[in-house]
């Protein structure tokens, strides 16, 4: 104790040697805490007790151009993520839930093949949220639509509002697939949610989009459309991009290059 | 003007206990059905991701809509001031009440989660179609209730004109609702469009009357009481003129959807091209539902009637199928939403979906129609709701 006592004493402590240690300490700071407070900032992961904000619309990109035929990467993904039961697994096919699907177009003059993964479109104006007799089929603030396990009374009338096939009842008992954040259960509609226990824990990007990239199709870009500086607002601001049945004027969440 | 005796059925022959019970038993059969699809879930049903509304959706509508119709007969006699139809009206009332119950109870055993009916009943979304109907049935039983209970109660017999006409407009909104249950529907072909509201009010006057007709003929002619032509007539003619109403909407309908391009493949799954529906469409709807009572009705043989009652069934039957068309084929084609591309995918994207209803969904079905048709077989043995005497002598004395 006096060795350092008398160590600080004897320092001499010139205004030069100041000013380099609290710009040092600031710099060194900020160079440690600047990415974290960037990371959340870009990825919007949410403390539990804070509301989802409209400030944030979550929104994904599908390149059809880019979309493989006959891969499916995506829908595995979100089996797999979610929790469902693939569908060549399932016992019952037709009453089978699939959150995700890969559609195949073609022209029927020119022959032209498209490739596109579909799902719930994320709707502004969602017709299944407006027909739901509970309210348990609701938009959170940041765009995701979702169903609110305990309040859905299995009335499906959520799917025969919705122009895009998105929704899935569970016709039977559930089996040990089920994941601990993906609740789900029988009698009760279900269907994409964009990743919601993804996004909620910050990772910024869904099961789908990731085995997109994975496998180097990169066809999928999922972030904040009301962030301009995000990928998908400057992707969407460079490629020509359409709705799915844009006549209905939904303002859908999911936009699609190349159909 | 004449007065009219009111009798409860006796209600004590075999004959009663007989039918009682064997009413009874369907409605067993139904419970049954119940209890089977909701500890196996919906995968015992022919229902399916593709066909979400199957054969319990048809008969549940189409009760609901016929319950509605059924009250025509008392909303003639005290809205309309038809004295003839007055001793009618009780009847009237008590078969909208028993298919409205019949109907509702349907819809509900078959949710999802017929469990969280209470769900259904303290969470509502007023934007949804659905929620107004959970208002507009529960209203429906609370006005023809007090509708009833002022035809049967002398000291309220005043307020039965105001309680007939409230009930009678609430019954159009109701009726406007089921319509509009498929009219408010953005996603299918066949639904979002306003004329399926005017058009399930026309269809329930023609169900609700044919029910009415088949109901009133077997009760007087199993009691013993006198049932006079006159009453039939004016009857019968009243269904031809509904049912001519309800083909005039139906060929309404599809025309205006023929003009359009875009409606083109869908009409022409529904005309010529989809198997079952197009047969239900065809041979049901029009032929048995529609032409087949119009010639009966209309010809002399609408004199007759045994001839009347064919008729009736065959309204009956038709108004099943009509349904069945409405509700079924809407979702078997496919959602256009590419269109002009064709479509394929695991999800059974592009390809007509076929549905084979499960013995399950049938009794639950017939059970619907059981409840209906105990609730009146037992209200009309414990209430005083049909008049002793319609011969015609007895019915002259009330237009004078």
């Amino acid at each position: 104790m006096n060795n350092m006592k008398s160590m600080s004493d004897d320092t001499p402590s010139s205004p030069e040697r100041r000013r380099f240690i609290s710009v040092a300490t600031v710099t060194a700071a900020g160079v440690t805490l600047a990415p974290g407070v960037m990371l959340i900032d870009v990825a919007h992961g949410r403390p539990e007790e804070q509301a989802a904000s409209n400030a944030v619309r979550w929104g994904m990109l599908v390149d059809a151009t880019k979309c493989a035929s006959g891969c499916d990467e995506c829908v595995s993904a979100c089996s797999t993520e979610n929790g469902w039961t693939p569908v060549a697994e399932s016992a019952h096919p037709k009453q089978a839930p699939q959150w995700i699907r890969k559609l195949e177009l073609q022209d029927p003059l020119t022959q032209a093949e498209t490739n596109l993964p579909m799902m719930c479109q994320h709707c502004e104006e969602p017709p299944c949220v407006d027909v739901c007799p509970t309210g348990a089929s609701f938009k959170r603030a940041d765009g995701i639509v979702l169903v609110n396990r305990h309040t859905c009374i299995g009335c499906r009338y959520c799917m025969m509002a919705c122009p895009y096939k998105a929704r899935s009842l569970v016709h039977e008992p559930l089996n040990d697939t089920q994941k601990p954040d993906v609740p789900r259960g029988i009698g009760c509609v279900e269907a994409c949610t964009f990743c919601v226990q993804k996004v909620d824990r910050g990772d910024g990007t869904t099961a789908c989009v990731e085995a997109c990239t994975a496998s180097g199709h990169n066809a999928l870009v999922f972030g904040d459309m009301n962030d301009p500086e995000s990928e998908i607002s400057k992707r969407l601001r460079e490629l020509p991009t359409k709705q799915v049945r844009a006549d209905l004027n939904l303002n859908l969440g999911v936009r699609y290059h190349g159909i | 003007m004449a007065s009219i005796t009111f009798r409860e059925v006796e209600g004590s022959s075999l004959k009663y206990w007989m039918l009682f019970g064997g009413i009874g038993l369907f409605v067993l059969f139904g419970f049954l059905s119940y209890l089977y699809m909701h500890h196996h879930g919906h995968v015992v049903t022919g229902m399916d991701n593709q066909i979400v509304w199957g054969l319990p959706h048809v008969f549940a509508v189409f009760l609901i809509v016929a319950a509605s119709g059924a009250l025509n007969v008392a909303s003639i006699a005290s809205v309309f001031n038809k004295p003839m139809y007055k001793p009618l009206a009780p009847l009237s009332a008590i078969l909208a009440l028993a298919l409205m119950l019949g109907g509702l109870l349907v819809l509900v055993l078959d949710l999802g989660r017929s469990d969280r009916l209470i769900v259904a009943m303290t969470h509502f979304n007023f934007k949804s179609m659905f929620t107004w109907n959970v208002f507009l049935y529960s209203g429906f039983f609370a006005l023809v209730g007090i509708y009833l209970w002022t035809m049967l109660d002398r000291n309220v017999k005043a307020y039965s004109k105001a309680a007939g006409t409230a009930a009678f407009i609430w019954r159009l909104t109701l009726t406007t609702g089921t319509g509009s249950l498929f009219g408010f529907l953005v996603a299918r072909e066949l639904y979002g469009t306003s004329m399926l509201a005017p058009m399930f009010i026309i269809m329930s006057f023609a169900y609700g009357l044919a029910i009415y007709l088949m109901v009133l003929v077997a009760a007087y002619a199993w009691t013993g009481r006198p049932l006079g032509d006159a009453v039939m007539m004016r009857l019968k003619s009243l269904l031809a003129v509904f049912v001519a109403a309800v083909l005039y909407f139906v060929v309404v309908y599809h025309l205006t959807n023929l003009y359009f391009a875009k409606m083109g493949s869908v009409e022409s799954f529904i005309l010529r091209d989809g198997g079952i529906i197009t047969t239900l469409f065809w041979v049901g709807q029009i032929v048995i539902g529609c032409a087949a009572p119009l010639v009966i009705l209309l010809s002399s043989l609408g004199r007759q009637r045994s001839w009347i009652m064919i008729a009736s069934a065959l309204v009956i039957l038709g108004g099943i199928a009509q349904m069945y068309v409405t509700i079924i084929g809407a979702q078997a084609y496919p959602l256009d939403m590419f269109p002009g591309m064709t479509m394929k995918s695991s999800f059974y994207d592009g390809v007509i979906h076929q549905y084979s209803p499960t013995m399950a969904e049938l009794f639950l079905g017939l059970g619907g129609v059981a409840i209906a048709l105990l609730a009146t077989t037992f209200a009309v043995k414990v209430l005083r709701l049909l008049p002793a005497n319609l011969d015609d002598a007895t019915v002259a004395k009330l237009e004078h």
